[in-house]
């Protein structure tokens, strides 16, 4: 069973992808903003993390900058997950190292989709 | 809204003379759905209202735009990924061989719906500058749906569409945001296929012999006889030594002579006159 970390401010979007990645067999974990989904890394890698952009304390492109300089055996597949829907905002997260990019609103086929991409799925 | 027996028979047999599709028990719930919209947009209060009409054929567009909303257009870009793969480097990498000197190509995707997976073939060759430089592919895509065909050949998305199955990375390169949450397909990659409506029980379309034929998850809605027929004719239209991918619950065995099971690639079909025909290159 592969470990998602669903990164997301709101309580109903993580609930939200936390019933879609269960149905797709995934142990989930959730952080509520940037810092704490370091922490859950340091507590234990997952797989994939589900990133949302615009968070209070730490934002998801300040959390995947600080996890990619990270020097780490393996590096989690980070997928953002955001309302931010233009091309600017995807080409700075590919940038940054995102591996994949899902615009809000989603659907299950969409997330599932974009799993299989990137591997995890 | 009542959907009664005498409803479905209509509403079925006008389906199957149009397409040779089956309305399916497994579809039938979804008249109700399907039609909803199309009733509402064209003022009929009642499925019996929109019948009478269809029946007296007082307007003939009707019937076929009841046709379009009772197909599943299902489809999504780069669908069941690992035989999309398979085929993308398996197959035309075999056929990239046999046709080294001519350097030329033909794919029908036959019941394309909204055109992703001809898109996807069609991206996928431009991303592979290298490997297709001085090739000419030509992608034909036929629907039975004229609303699908309409939307494929528009190449516009809308945001659930264009993710789904399709890489970020090829959204950006090949796709622009048109506002609301829509997505169009740039002007290079639509210009590389050419999309018709057209059923599967036609004639196959132009130049009718094909390299590669894709029919995927359409031939399950035609009755067995109606699909050994489409079969028949699909190997009419493939080159001797093509390759034909089905969706990925779907077979010719047991329902046609005229495809076997490739030996070299699982999950595609090779037209069994390639076991018997010589071809003409190799009796020299």
């Amino acid at each position: 069973m592969k470990n998602c970390l669903v990164v997301d401010d709101s309580k109903v979007i993580r609930k939200v992808a936390r019933h879609i990645l269960e149905t797709l067999n995934f142990n989930v974990n959730e952080a509520e903003d940037g810092r704490e989904a370091l922490t859950r890394c340091e507590e234990q890698m997952p797989d994939v993390v589900l990133l949302d952009w615009n968070m209070p304390v730490m934002s998801g492109m300040e959390f995947l900058r600080t996890l990619r300089q990270q020097t780490i055996e393996r590096q989690p597949k980070v997928v953002f997950c955001t309302t931010e829907n233009d091309t600017a905002h995807i080409r700075a997260a590919i940038e940054a190292g995102a591996d994949e990019y899902v615009m809000k609103p989603f659907d299950r086929e969409t997330l599932e989709s974009k799993l299989q991409i990137v591997g995890v799925a | 809204m009542e959907v009664t027996d005498a409803a479905i028979r209509i509403l079925a047999g006008l389906l199957e003379a149009r397409t040779g599709q089956q309305l399916a028990i497994s579809r039938r719930w979804r008249i109700e759905t399907a039609l909803k919209s199309l009733m509402r947009e064209r003022g009929f209060d009642s499925l019996d209202q929109l019948l009478g009409d269809i029946v007296s054929g007082r307007e003939p567009a009707l019937s076929d735009a009841v046709v379009d909303a009772l197909l599943n257009n299902e489809t999504y870009f780069y669908r069941d990924r690992q035989p999309f793969e398979l085929l993308m480097i398996g197959a035309f990498t075999a056929l990239q061989k046999a046709r080294a000197r001519e350097k030329r190509l033909s794919i029908w995707c036959a019941g394309c719906s909204t055109g992703q997976e001809a898109y996807s073939i069609a991206m996928t060759i431009a991303d592979e500058k290298e490997r297709w430089d001085g090739w000419t592919v030509d992608i034909v895509a036929t629907d039975v749906s004229r609303g699908a065909i309409a939307q494929a050949r528009n190449g516009l998305y809308s945001q659930f569409e264009v993710q789904r199955g399709l890489p970020v990375v090829q959204m950006i390169r090949h796709f622009a945001a048109e506002g609301e949450g829509q997505w169009r397909l740039n002007e290079a990659i639509r210009g590389k296929v050419r999309f018709k409506t057209q059923s599967l029980m036609d004639a196959p379309p132009a130049p009718g012999r094909f390299d590669v034929i894709l029919c995927r998850n359409v031939l399950l809605y035609f009755h067995a006889a109606a699909r050994s027929a489409v079969f028949d004719r699909l190997s009419q239209a493939i080159a001797h030594d093509g390759y034909l991918m089905l969706g990925a619950g779907e077979t010719v065995i047991g329902q046609s002579d005229a495809f076997v099971s490739s030996t070299e690639f699982r999950g595609i079909y090779s037209p069994t006159s390639r076991r018997t025909t010589v071809p003409a290159s190799s009796a020299a």
